[in-house]
């Protein structure tokens, strides 16, 4: 039989099947988008009014909401294979890294829809002053990207552990902090700065960076914690 | 090595000879210093059945998964040679169809679906009308659109079966495949054995006595 099958053509294969899992469950969608809204809200009533309120402090809430939202979600990814036992038959019939990669642009894309929902709404409600709008754009995609590639290979790392709720909060913390640090500066240049694209060049250089190196290393990482 | 094409010149017409072998050499497992299994070694040679047997807690289960490649052996190794060639891991991964009752279906799909999922991941250039050739097969065609969920467990163990052959391997690994079956699906596990016994390896493990005289016995665990 003739047979075609690449880490590509396997990560296609899981992405959709994540999806279509998704669409009938609803799990994570349910939980992040719930998380995410109403913390919002609630910071939204909590800060009225927002206009006394500094960017920087506004900046580091929008991305505390996300982070938290993006944990509530997406560290499931890779949990609920185990947990519904059919991790066995991806094993046999996916590569590890398409396993992983398939899993990686689940998250990525559950991250946009997270951020198009939030952070149009967090402007919204919290009145923030914005300058620069392409330049938030690019931070919020790159930001996010970051955040779900740090959650997913976290989520790796964890799904075979027995205490992986404990675990996930004290590994991804130190994963999850450099690209939030600096979405959180670039996000505030985006809202403040006349030059901000200078600003927050480096920014956006370090999430890049971040994704090149932590991608790579989670799929090297991931054979072995997965084949096992 | 296009050891899919061997076999499929040996599932039609031509009489080409292939040796498919699987060999156990010295395979042990410990699980936190519980030893489950020491010193396995044993030869499959294609065509043929084989019976892996021994009360529960004896290691079975864990001696198919670590034949499966799903496990690695503390101690040991377990090979796979298409004419003499050791395959590589991900060869071997091709090459292995599992049936096992710790190896779910995506319940929330449906029957086509999952297959589905199974065909383009693995590559396989099949149409829904082969899929629902496939299923027709098992006589599940009627329910291709309902989710796994909705089926009894006889319904599930005939599409397991089914996803483990739909890459057609050469090598059939089944753990206990007619418990909580009818007569009727253990009759149906008895055909497929014996249909791929005649071209590939199977191995079976299991304690159920029905199943015992399905292949020639290999391994007795905990005697």
């Amino acid at each position: 039989m003739n047979r075609s099958s690449s880490w590509a053509h396997e990560a296609v294969a899981v992405f959709a099947k994540d999806w279509l899992l998704e669409l009938r469950t609803r799990v994570a969608l349910g939980a992040v988008v719930l998380f995410a809204v109403t913390s919002v809200v609630a910071s939204g009533f909590a800060l009225a009014p927002p206009s006394g309120v500094p960017a920087e402090v506004k900046a580091a809430l929008l991305w505390v909401v996300v982070f938290f939202a993006a944990v509530a979600g997406l560290s499931r990814v890779f949990v609920v294979e185990e947990e519904t036992r059919t991790a066995d038959a991806l094993r046999l019939a996916v590569s590890p890294a398409g396993v992983f990669a398939g899993k990686l642009a689940f998250n990525t894309v559950l991250m946009w829809m997270l951020c198009a929902i939030t952070v149009p709404l967090y402007l919204l409600l919290l009145e923030v002053p914005l300058r620069n709008v392409s330049l938030l754009v690019v931070v919020v995609v790159l930001g996010s990207t970051a955040l779900a590639c740090a959650t997913t290979a976290v989520g790796a790392i964890v799904a075979k552990a027995t205490m992986r709720g404990a675990l996930f909060g004290v590994l991804a913390f130190p994963v999850a902090l450099p690209p939030l640090l600096v979405a959180i500066h670039a996000t505030k240049a985006a809202w403040l700065s006349d030059s901000a694209w200078r600003v927050a060049a480096g920014d956006l250089q370090v999430l890049a960076g971040f994704m090149l190196v932590i991608v790579p290393a989670s799929v090297l990482v991931f054979e072995h914690i997965w084949s096992e | 090595m296009d050891f899919f094409l061997g076999l499929h010149i040996g599932y039609t017409v031509h009489e080409k000879v292939m040796t498919w072998q699987i060999v156990l050499r010295r395979v042990g497992k410990v699980f936190d210093e519980r030893t489950v299994l020491r010193d396995i070694s044993a030869t499959m040679t294609a065509p043929g059945a084989w019976v892996i047997s021994g009360p529960n807690g004896s290691g079975k289960s864990t001696l198919l998964r670590i034949i499966a490649g799903l496990l690695t052996p503390t101690e040991g190794a377990v090979q796979y040679l298409y004419n003499g060639e050791r395959l590589t891991a991900r060869q071997q991964r091709q090459a292995v169809g599992v049936v096992a009752p710790d190896m779910a279906l995506y319940r929330p799909l449906t029957a086509l679906e999952n297959l589905r999922f199974f065909a383009r991941a693995r590559g396989l250039p099949l149409r829904d009308s082969d899929l629902l050739e496939w299923l027709e097969r098992v006589q599940l065609r009627s329910r291709a659109h309902d989710p796994v969920a909705t089926f009894s467990t006889g319904m599930v163990q005939r599409l397991k079966v089914i996803t483990a052959l739909l890459h057609r391997p050469p090598v059939l690994l089944l753990d206990e495949p007619s418990s909580n079956l009818d007569e009727a699906g253990a009759r149906f596990i008895y055909q497929t054995v014996q249909e791929h016994a005649q071209h590939g390896i199977v191995v079976i493990a299991t304690n159920d006595t029905r199943e015992l005289g399905y292949g020639e016995p290999l391994i007795q665990l905990g005697a």
